[in-house]
């Protein structure tokens, strides 16, 4: 087997990001849709720190893995929010079936 | 074993100067097949990958959020083998401490108990398969074969510190945007919840009054009140 | 170069007037409605007590200084860098600052708390205080800036408070207009000053780039190291400092400041003396230009020939105004200013022969005209033009101190003089006219023993500080060998003497006008002059003597004309001038630039006493005259000579002839724009517009069949591709996720494959 390298960080990033873009794209379930966002969120996460490890050196990638963590913290509670909003209004989370704009 | 995982950890294999020193790092053949750290990370590898098509494909949300869980250590095993422990301490504390709990929170609220199957359906499976194919292949092998630029790390030694500095110096300004991000996300979030409590009060008022009185605590989510507001929606099975 | 004390409170002399200002013009009116008139004043004069307390510790401070380092400096921040120039926002405080400081500051005091009562009936009270220590703190830049650039923040600060205050009563169409006519003519002489500022730095080698312009080269005698190089924008003081080359430790290249102008001109081996009277400038030498352009300036603000037309009209403005500004501070910063910069006059004769003879001339025009005038604060204005004239006489023949010593003299009885006339105006229920006055000795006490004692003090009788003043200057200028020609100091001096006795006989019949002749001639009440708001304010008619706020100040003030005599008793008398040792660090620039003869003690005496004969004459003639008020002959002689009478009250027609000559030829140029624009720029804007229509034409034609097909054609297009794209847009998020990943994807594939 090979050492371990940067590729092998790409190609687990890569994968996080497929499942995630999956998960975004077939759900119905809204928290089922920002659990596929976190998974890209965790995808970037991995490729910026691994590229600022390997190719950039000392800690920018660190620190835009820390910002990408910290905005996903913000996105999190206010998609939830935002997803308990929407079920008290309809009963329900299927975000096929919350179609009208009017509240 | 410990000591030397994270010694590797701070130097990972794979690197020319990368703890070839055999100061910290002693490199270990195991069965000829690679080094003990390599197998590891191997094996943390397929837990992150393993828990994220957990979440994309399990079909109960309850298990997907808890697959994520393994997502999220994964990921941040993946940091500690970059040299990066600061960022997978964050990575433990807020996802996991934080996004995760939420989560966790917004599947029980919004799933009621009575229903017997939580779902968690899809919709059109096979183009989506098809998507993450194609997507998985092409950016891995995109990633897999194109020659980056490596460049010799020098010796992180402090690495909150730095990144502290950074915070303050170069990266001030996204810091500053961040933290107004977050207020923001604090007020909306208050807001969001704030006016839908309120419906709620003044719709649980209007029932009460309905009822004779019989009032219900408000901010509760309950399958009554619902002709007050909103379309009279189907439940979801 | 002497060592200069760095101090760090100068800058609260001037701030204290600006956070008054500041405080009356923001919250002023609340105060006034709320707590009263107290609350207004009680700002303004506390914010004018401290400043003057201030003032005078650092008089204090510089007293226990030895004489030759007796500069007093603190520099704020850099105000602004300009290619090689640096300038800083630093105050300087040197004997002559510090006299100019110190007389602005105490009689601004005095005139405040004296305006408390005589502005007692004002609405706008908190409005008058703000422009006064808005003025004040003006003046003190004026007075204080190391460098001309601050001198002119405070020259245009006070030039703008001067004409916010004249028209003080701006509903009155007469005295705003004054106050534009004041700030009009201020104009031309602003515009003379930064010419010769702007010629004095190229001359210096000042160039916008930070390379050395061409009124500096090699050739003129500066070493090679003395070439200063360019400063760069952003270089810290301490780093221009070192770039700065030095000659001798003397930093060479233009510069405003005027300690480092001063040390770099009297410096020889800087050559930048040589070269300084080596250029010429459109065929005259540069000095004399610089020189006179500056004075230009100086003609404007201190009311000289030909520019101290703006002068009388300004007594429109309320009388402490008129007191502080127009006679005690503002226009003897030209006086100031020239005395300043005596180093860079005294290098040319042909400028000091401009300066005396203007200042001669204009003393004795001034006073013509003030025989016959019978507004009580014209009277006093010319007064004020012919002293200001006298002053100039001083530093134009290179008496420097003799010049400063009238300004400061002027200073305290002319504010008297002022405030008394404005004493009796208020007793006399806002009457101006000498003619509706007369026999208020016995109404109004304590104003007219000062007036008399101010009166003296211009007349020039040796009791008061009026004499020792006039008298050294006249002095001077007859010995005076600084001029272009020997003869005209002599010629000076007789002018000047002639106009003394004018002085005195014009002072003497405004006061046995106002005071004496008979009994009171007014008693009707109110005046023409009577300003809005305050008619029926007076229940009696018979005139009162002012309050004890006012009548303190003219005390005061009647004292410091008396008392000042003791900084400048006459050598000639066996005593060394004081003021002439504390002004020496300022002056011993000059020093050996400038030459008086010296015919003896004897002449000099001789002369004072010929000083004090024609005093004397002219108030005798005045007594004679006016004294009873039934003397028929000034009536009988008016009529003889009407048509001289009538030129003179008419001011010789100044105004007339500046209307007829200056004016018109404005309005002339202003005629011709106008034909030119309506008949050459309006017939090519016509012609133009007939094009652009007929082009206008052709392009709608186009546009019609043209465009309009193409934009519908267009439209059509897009409608049917809307038509088959709507099938595109199902409403479900997941479809155009889908649709924006695998454009991303291809975006990452092409990018790739392409590299």
């Amino acid at each position: 087997m090979l050492h371990v390298g940067l590729a092998h960080f790409l190609a687990v990033g890569a994968l996080l990001f497929a499942l995630g873009a999956y998960c975004v794209t077939t759900r119905k379930n809204a928290v089922g849709i920002l659990m596929g966002v976190e998974l890209i969120l965790n995808a970037a996460n991995v490729n910026f720190v691994a590229f600022g490890h390997y190719s950039w050196g000392g800690i920018h990638g660190q620190v835009f893995a820390l910002f990408v963590i910290v905005l996903a913290a913000a996105e999190a509670a206010v998609g939830l929010a935002i997803v308990l909003t929407l079920y008290r209004h309809y009963k329900t989370i299927d975000v096929t079936r919350a179609e009208r704009l009017e509240g | 074993m410990i000591g030397r995982m994270l010694a590797g950890s701070s130097n990972p294999p794979g690197l020319p100067g990368g703890g070839r020193d055999g100061l910290v790092y002693e490199a270990k053949d195991l069965f000829g097949l690679g080094q003990l750290s390599d197998f590891l990370w191997y094996a943390l590898a397929a837990l992150t990958v393993g828990s994220a098509a957990g979440v994309a494909f399990s079909r109960n949300i309850i298990y997907s959020a808890f697959s994520l869980l393994g997502t999220f250590l994964g990921a941040a095993a993946m940091y500690v083998y970059l040299a990066a422990p600061f960022v997978a301490i964050t990575q433990v504390l807020i996802y996991i401490g934080g996004v995760l709990v939420l989560i966790l929170f917004a599947v029980m609220l919004t799933s009621r108990i009575r229903d017997v199957q939580i779902s968690n359906g899809s919709l059109a499976p096979l183009p989506g398969a098809l998507g993450l194919l194609a997507c998985a292949g092409l950016l891995g092998y995109v990633g897999g074969s194109t020659p980056w630029h490596e460049v010799a790390r020098p010796e992180m030694i402090d690495q909150a510190q730095a990144l502290g500095d950074g915070f303050l110096s170069t990266y001030l300004l996204p810091f500053e945007a961040a933290s107004v991000v977050l207020l923001a996300t604090l007020v909306a979030s208050v807001v969001i919840a704030r006016r839908e409590t309120d419906e709620e009060e003044a719709a649980g008022r209007s029932e009460a009054a309905d009822r004779g009185g019989a009032g219900t605590p408000p901010g509760a989510v309950r399958a009554g009140g619902r002709a007050a507001h909103g379309p009279p929606a189907t439940e979801e099975v | 170069m002497p060592n200069a004390v760095e101090i760090h409170w100068a800058w609260l002399i001037p701030a204290l007037p600006a956070l008054g200002a500041f405080a009356n013009a923001t919250i002023g009116k609340k105060l006034q409605d709320r707590l009263g008139k107290g609350a207004v004043h009680g700002i303004a004069v506390g914010a004018m007590v401290l400043s003057t307390a201030v003032a005078w510790a650092y008089f204090a401070v510089m007293l226990g200084t030895p004489a030759e380092d007796r500069y007093l400096h603190q520099t704020l921040w850099p105000a602004f860098a300009a290619g090689s120039l640096r300038v800083d926002l630093a105050f300087a405080l040197d004997p002559l600052s510090m006299m100019m400081t110190l007389v602005v500051t105490n009689i601004a005091t005095l005139i405040h708390v004296y305006s408390i009562g005589y502005m007692a009936e004002e609405p706008s009270y908190w409005r008058f205080f703000s422009y006064m220590n808005l003025f004040v703190f003006s003046m003190l830049l004026l007075v204080m800036g190391s460098n001309f650039v601050i001198l002119f923040f405070g020259w245009e600060g006070v030039g703008l408070c001067s004409y916010l205050l004249i028209s003080f009563w701006y509903t009155d169409l007469d005295k705003a207009r004054a106050g534009m006519k004041a700030f009009v003519v201020n104009r031309f002489g602003d515009f003379a000053f930064i010419i010769g500022l702007f010629a004095l730095m190229w001359g210096l080698g000042g160039s916008w780039t930070g390379q050395k312009s061409g009124g500096l080269s090699l050739r003129d005698g500066y070493a090679a190291s003395a070439v200063y190089a360019p400063l760069h924008d952003g270089a810290t003081a301490a780093e221009a400092e070192a770039m700065t080359p030095r000659e001798h430790g003397i930093a060479v290249g233009p510069t405003l400041d005027f300690r480092e102008l001063r040390a770099e001109i009297l410096a020889p081996e800087t050559g930048i003396l040589t070269h300084l009277k080596t250029t010429t400038i459109f065929g005259l030498p540069l000095v004399a230009f610089v020189c006179i352009l500056l004075f230009g300036g100086a003609t404007g603000k201190s009311a000289q020939i030909p520019l101290y037309v703006w002068l009388p009209d300004a007594m429109a403005g309320p009388t402490p105004v008129s007191a502080l500004i127009h006679a005690a501070t503002m226009v003897t910063a030209g006086v100031y200013m020239v005395a300043r910069l005596n180093f860079l006059f005294a290098l040319s004769p042909a400028a000091m022969t401009v300066v005396a003879a203007v200042g001669t001339l204009t003393a004795i025009f001034a006073a013509a005209i003030g025989f016959f005038q019978v507004d009580i604060k014209k009277v006093l204005a010319y007064s004020t033009v012919s002293q200001l004239g006298y002053m100039f006489m001083g530093v134009g023949v290179g008496a420097t101190w003799a010049g400063c010593y009238h300004l400061l003299t002027h200073a305290f009885f002319k504010a008297c003089l002022f405030l008394g006339s404005g004493s009796v105006i208020l007793a006399c229920h806002h009457e101006q006219d000498m003619r509706k006055m007369g026999g208020l000795k016995d109404h109004t006490p304590i104003t007219r023993w000062t007036y008399a004692v101010a009166t003296l003090a211009i007349s020039g009788f040796p009791v008061a500080a009026g004499f020792f003043s006039k008298d050294e200057i006249l002095w001077k200028t007859f010995t005076t060998e600084n001029l272009a020609a020997p003869w005209i100091g002599p010629v000076l001096w007789f002018v000047g003497l002639v106009a003394a006795a004018g002085t005195s006989f014009y002072m003497w019949r405004s006061y046995y006008l106002t005071f004496w002749s008979g009994s009171y001639r007014g008693g009707s009440g109110h005046g023409e002059h009577a300003h809005g708001g305050e008619e029926g304010m007076h229940e009696a008619h018979a005139p009162r003597e002012s309050p004890v706020v006012m009548t303190g100040v003219l005390l005061a003030l009647a004292a410091g004309a008396v008392l000042a005599s003791v900084l400048g008793l006459p050598s000639a008398w066996g005593f060394t001038p004081i003021l002439e040792s504390f002004l020496e660090p300022v002056t011993s620039a000059s020093r050996d630039l400038l030459h008086f003869s010296e015919p003896g003690r004897g002449l000099e005496l001789f002369f004072m006493l010929v000083s004090v004969g024609v005093a004397t004459a002219g108030w005798l003639v005045a007594a004679w005259l006016y004294k009873t008020g039934e003397n028929p002959r000034p009536a009988a002689w008016l009529a003889k000579y009407a048509g001289l009478h009538r030129v003179v009250f008419n001011k010789f027609y100044v105004d007339e002839i500046y209307a007829a000559t200056i004016l018109r030829a404005a309005m002339w140029v202003k005629d011709v724009a106008f034909w030119f624009d309506v008949h050459v720029i309006d017939g090519l804007v016509n012609f133009v517009g007939v094009v652009v229509r007929f082009v206008a034409n052709v392009d709608g034609a186009i546009d019609r069949y043209v465009v309009d097909g193409l934009v519908n054609l267009t439209a059509e297009a897009v409608l049917a591709s809307g038509r088959g794209l709507r099938k595109l847009q199902t409403g479900r998020i997941e479809n155009y996720l889908m649709t924006a990943l695998a454009g991303a994807l291809a975006f990452v594939a092409i990018n790739y494959l392409v590299h």
